[in-house]
């Protein structure tokens, strides 16, 4: 049995997406910026797609620019607001701690031209709430970038209550919706965004294709020059059935939301019920504000890496924030931004899981990761030490 | 694959794995915040022959494969030459570690030396202390 539980990290494209880009494959090859009928006919259906993922969230086709990722949306958001806010003498950034490095590096990087970066406290449960983004808007504020939803522990933030925060001071608010679009109800109107990046890959379309959302009148400032795709905004021909293919996993995923995460959410909780039940163990981040199949769990004892390598050898994909899983010294900066110490947070496991999974797939991994821990802690100098005694436990 | 089928072959399937309660002597290296222990047991006849080895060790797949082939490396052997036992004779003999774990190795080696020095302290033998320099990790200081 394979049971594919790192749906976080990518999916397994959906089988209409998939045709949708072998079609476009075959039909579309032309550059949309050819003037030409097999150009133009391209271009169609690059304005097609636009004005689908512009529907699918609430926005207007002018403000979608299609990007390589959720990365370069990321980046493109974040020094896009900076340079707004530095003309205006603005140079205050706020963020928390425990975004994507996709954001956090951005921002060092501003850090280190001079911005002014605040990361607010997640709190041990993984939430930031709005009115410590309130109490953190100074006059020199000109970006709140905030997740949707952490891609490690899965909490969800309260982003309407932000952008209401952000909209009343007049600050530009952009969220890294990475893990959140084709999941949860993604409305850049009702969740007072002024900016969003995704990423198709997240909810089975192809890799290397995202977009962001910027709202009309927000400049953007180039990462990639060299053409006039995108409005200008984004050089590059364009990938259009990478595009096409990323329009309709999201509609798809948006039609078959409610059933599939009725149905997510069931097995999820078969997991964390499951899986709790192994003693000193820890179910990271606030379960009622949360991604429906994100379960991220500590087991004490014992470390990320080597856990995965033996579920994988029973036929489970996971992932792990320890430090050798994250290749670095320090384990997830995530886990550490909810106070989890080192030692706990080296033994990590995120499993994510879709409406492809199975019930006994639970099953297994719920048989399995018992059987796994146990066996790594038989072999533990540190789980010796804590049940002799010698070291405390901490969960 | 990350690994070596000879690293995996040791994670899988590590050799000498447990505690032995009448060591001659114990050995721990490294640091829980860091995310690597590992525990070496020793047992020493009179002429000062490896009879026994014993490893437990709390980290990834490399530093259980690391422990696992460095106790294969001892058994048998004398402490002098147990004592010669070098990180890259680890990494050689498992085929190659990825650059950022090779200081799974350097833990290997200093887990046999840790539990050598402790067999000398215990047995009153006299050695040369700089032989067996502190370990230390920077990055938990």
């Amino acid at each position: 049995m394979r049971v594919y539980a790192d749906n976080a990290a990518t999916t397994k494209m959906s089988e209409k997406a998939k045709g949708v880009m072998i079609d476009y494959l075959d039909k579309y090859y032309g550059n949309a910026s050819s003037l030409h009928s097999t150009g133009q006919e391209a271009a169609e259906k690059l304005q097609e797609a636009r004005k689908s993922i512009a529907d699918a969230i609430g926005a207007d086709p002018i403000e979608i620019y299609f990007t390589s990722g959720g990365s370069e949306a990321d980046n493109q958001a974040i020094v896009s607001a900076a340079i707004i806010g530095k003309r205006k003498g603005k140079m205050h950034i706020i963020s928390t701690a425990f975004e994507h490095h996709a954001v956090l590096h951005t921002l060092n990087k501003l850090e280190k031209e001079g911005y002014e970066i605040t990361l607010l406290d997640v709190h041990e449960n993984g939430m930031v709430t709005a009115q410590q983004v309130a109490d953190a808007i100074r006059e020199d504020t000109c970006l709140v970038t905030i997740m949707y939803a952490n891609n490690e522990i899965g909490t969800v933030q309260p982003i309407a209550e932000i952008g209401e925060v952000c909209r009343k001071a007049g600050v530009i608010f952009h969220t890294d919706a990475v893990q959140a679009m084709g999941h949860l109800p993604v409305n850049v109107k009702k969740d007072k965004v002024d900016m969003l990046s995704a990423s198709a890959h997240k909810f089975k379309g192809p890799k290397g294709v995202g977009f962001l959302y910027a709202k009309r009148g927000i400049i953007l400032s180039n990462i990639i020059e060299g053409g006039a795709q995108e409005r200008g905004k984004r050089a590059g021909t364009e990938n259009i059935p990478a595009i096409a293919a990323m329009a309709a996993a999201l509609n798809e995923s948006i039609e078959n939301m409610e059933t599939a995460n009725e149905k997510i959410v069931k097995m999820r909780d078969m997991l964390v019920d499951g899986l709790s039940k192994v003693p000193h163990s820890k179910v990271n981040g606030d379960m009622s504000s949360h991604l429906p199949g994100t379960v991220n769990m500590c087991f004490e004892g014992i470390e990320g890496e080597s856990l995965l390598l033996l579920l994988d050898a029973n036929g489970i994909c996971a992932s792990s924030g320890s430090a050798c899983t994250s290749g670095s010294l320090d384990p997830s900066h995530v886990l550490l931004a909810l106070g989890i110490p080192h030692e706990v947070a080296h033994g990590s496991l995120r499993l994510s899981i879709s409406d492809e999974n199975t019930e006994e797939e639970m099953e297994h991994i719920i048989k399995t990761v018992p059987k796994v821990v146990d066996y790594l802690r038989n072999m533990s100098p540190v789980w010796e030490a804590l049940e002799k005694g010698e070291r405390e436990h901490i969960i | 694959m990350l690994y070596s089928e000879k690293v995996m072959d040791h994670f899988m399937n590590p050799r000498n794995v447990g505690k032995m309660d009448d060591a001659d002597g114990i050995g721990e290296v490294g640091n829980a915040k860091c995310g690597d222990i590992m525990k070496m047991y020793i047992k020493v006849d009179k002429d000062g022959i490896i009879t026994d080895v014993k490893f437990n060790t709390f980290g990834c797949g490399s530093a259980i494969a690391t422990s696992s082939i460095a106790t294969e490396m001892i058994k048998g052997r004398s402490i002098d030459e147990a004592l010669t036992l070098s990180n890259r004779a680890v990494v050689e003999a498992l085929d190659g570690l990825p650059a950022h774990k090779i200081h799974c190795s350097v833990l290997a080696e200093e887990a046999v030396k840790a539990a050598v020095k402790d067999y000398y302290d215990k047995n009153g033998i006299e050695y040369d202390k700089d032989m067996f320099q502190e370990y230390s990790c920077e990055h938990c200081e």
